[in-house]
């Protein structure tokens, strides 16, 4: 069975092939890497997998199933969660708002029946609510439970949205920079995290990251983007090694 | 200051968090149920019209405030439900038939102009909207044979043996009754999935799109909501009027319920009612403050929209958050009493400031 598996994706912006033929495979419970220097396409990666962008070419696979024209909003429902970059959090709602959002891919009801708050809607809301106190726990969440996002520290966002995206129970969580504007300890936090989310929850993760001592710590196997493509892939160590990340790198 | 313990989870799911609440409420409730004892006649029908634009106010609250969506063309819901009403009641409907179906005919309106809206967001939403609006003035005028045109339409009286329900004592209380169980319908909306969804697209559709939130779907949704729930309102309201002509029903009254929200304060059901006693109080006010200011300004045609369009300005760069939000303010104040810092509400001003309308 394919876990996870992209085939030759390409998107082209107009004269801009932000990715140009991209392949790899993720084997579940692994923790998959993409590096790249700015601009390389890895956020753009992302938009396609959670089909934010239409791919000009190539499939998207994920477990035996083409997910290359999915709905953007079944994706969730599938077992595919993301953080994104620059945080986007419901800033008006408290953090139990935004995580009971990330139980939305598995809520049944109906206008009519929420109108009502019928006895099925309110078990439904109980059963979300356990959840969302599961991963409250997991990410010690408890203090912040009820402030409003808008009052909440920069690296205590990233934590949220982290959790909200942890709420909808995936199978592969993508997560993009999670490092960026972190501090050395919550850097160091954000890398037992992934430890954990890999051997306690059994999640796969696809993540990209510019902070190669997390990268070093957490990753299974790396893979190098530039300019849309694939430079290199391996361990991260060889990744390191080879004289083409070098130069992309470097320069030259 | 009052600390909550929270003990269960139901004491984040139930309607009154705590016994603050339940008591506050109820003393209210007594008092909307009392008042109309006390007072004359002339302001029972003051106190239904409050109501009525409170129902209409919750409606667009729940598109504009909640959903982030924004309407200028609520008018055209609340004319829908009041022909519907009006028409419905001629052919001899009951009236526990007409005023759901008044509703219900809004709200499928609202689908017809929500699907099309999907795409757009912001100022452009506001434009066509509008337009819509626009349209559904034209079609009412037009459509001789079912609305009368400009000629008029008159409301038939809901009459039960000799008491009438759209008129006086009776019509008020009908029209609280419905004030409170939309408001707790919608309360209701908001804690299940949907109102939360409605929130999300609010403050990021990607995000919303991301957590499995349908757009198509709650946009539409949001729509037929609160379009229903404006109709519903209207349905009352052609009983206040009597009599329906297409002129009372404009972009002007669109705009009215516009300001209501912001001026209440958006994004909060008690803004709405606040929002409701604000548009029916100013002109009043205005009314009695033209009486001492010298012609040359009191008598200039077009005063009462002038002060109306300052006063949303002023609301919109300084009071984001409406009224409720300054009585929020004003609570939050006292609780802390010695410690309060002007701080503690900036960033959300700052936030509500660049994202506004968006
Ligand atoms: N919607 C878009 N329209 C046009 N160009 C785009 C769009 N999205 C991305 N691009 C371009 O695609 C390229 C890759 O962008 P992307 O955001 O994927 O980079 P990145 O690898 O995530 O970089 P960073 O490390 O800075 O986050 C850039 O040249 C960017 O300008
Ligand atoms: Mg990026």
């Amino acid at each position: 069975m394919t876990f996870f598996r992209v085939e030759n994706l390409a998107i082209h912006f107009g004269g801009v092939k932000a990715v140009d033929g991209v392949t790899f495979e993720i084997a579940r419970g692994e923790v998959f890497t993409i590096i790249g220097p700015n601009g390389a396409g890895k956020t753009t990666i992302f938009n396609l997998i959670s089909r934010i962008y239409d791919s000009t070419e190539g499939t998207i696979t994920f477990r035996d199933q083409d997910i290359t024209r999915a709905a953007p909003h079944r994706i969730a429902g599938l077992g595919i969660a993301r953080t994104f970059q620059n945080i986007e959090l419901f800033e008006t709602a408290t953090v139990l708002q935004n995580l009971l959002i990330g139980r939305h891919a598995h809520s049944r009801s109906n206008v009519f029946s929420e109108a009502l708050f019928l006895p099925s809607v309110r078990r439904a809301e109980f059963a979300h609510r356990e959840k969302v106190e599961e991963v409250i726990d997991f990410l010690n969440l408890a203090h912040y439970r009820d402030q409003m996002i808008m009052n909440l520290p920069y690296g205590v966002r990233k934590v949220v949205e982290l959790a909200r995206a942890l709420c909808t129970e995936p199978e592969l969580l993508l997560l993009d920079e999670p490092s960026s504007g972190l501090n050395v300890e919550e850097t160091q936090d954000v890398s037992f995290w992934i430890e954990d989310i890999k051997k306690d929850l059994g999640i796969t993760v696809l993540m990209v990251e510019h902070d190669m001592g997390l990268v070093n710590e957490v990753s299974d196997r790396v893979l190098v983007l530039n300019y849309g493509r694939v430079l290199a892939e391996g361990s991260p160590q060889d990744v390191q090694r080879d004289p083409e990340v070098i130069r992309a790198y470097l320069g030259g | 200051m009052r600390f909550i313990f929270k003990t269960d989870y139901h004491q984040d799911i139930r309607l009154a968090p705590h016994s603050g609440h339940v008591f506050w409420y109820g003393l209210l409730l007594a008092l909307v149920i009392a008042a109309p004892f006390a007072l004359d006649e002339y302001y029972v029908g003051q106190l239904t019209q409050v109501g009525i634009m409170a129902i209409a106010g919750v409606g667009l609250m729940v598109l504009t405030g909640y959903t982030g969506l924004v309407s200028l063309g609520h008018a055209a819901f609340f004319g829908v439900g009041a022909y519907a009403e009006a028409v419905l009641l001629g052919l001899g409907v009951p009236f526990f038939v007409t005023m759901p179906a008044a509703a219900v005919s809004a709200a499928a309106v609202g689908i017809i102009v929500g699907i099309p809206a999907l795409r757009l967001a912001g100022i452009y939403l506001a434009i066509a909207t509008f337009a819509f609006a626009l349209i559904v003035e034209e079609i009412m005028g037009r459509w001789e044979s079912v609305t009368n045109g400009y000629t008029g339409l008159l409301v038939p009286s809901i009459d039960i043996g000799d008491f009438s329900l759209s008129s006086g004592l009776p019509f008020y209380f009908l029209t609280m009754a419905i004030l409170v169980l939309v408001i707790l319908l919608v309360l209701n909306l908001l804690r299940a999935p949907t109102g939360r969804a409605m929130v999300a697209i609010r403050d990021s559709e990607i995000s919303a799109q991301s957590m499995g939130v349908n757009l198509a779907v709650v946009k539409t949704t949001a729509f037929a909501v609160s379009a229903g729930i404006t109709g519903l309102a209207g349905a009352l309201f052609a009983h206040k009027l009597g009599f329906l002509s297409p002129e009372s029903f404009t972009i002007l009254q669109s705009i009215e319920l516009l300001v209501l929200v912001i001026v209440g304060g958006i994004g909060s059901l008690h803004g709405a009612v606040f929002g409701a006693i604000f548009v029916l109080a100013l002109p009043q006010a205005l009314a009695i403050m033209k009486d001492h200011l010298p012609p040359a300004i009191g008598e200039q045609p077009g005063f009462e929209p002038l002060i109306f369009g300052l006063i949303l300005i002023f609301f919109i760069l300084f009071e984001p958050f409406g009224i409720y939000g300054r009585w929020l303010k004003v609570k939050l104040y006292f609780q802390l009493f010695p410690l309060y810092k002007k701080a503690t509400f900036k960033r959300q001003k700052s936030y509500m400031k660049s994202e506004r309308l968006r």
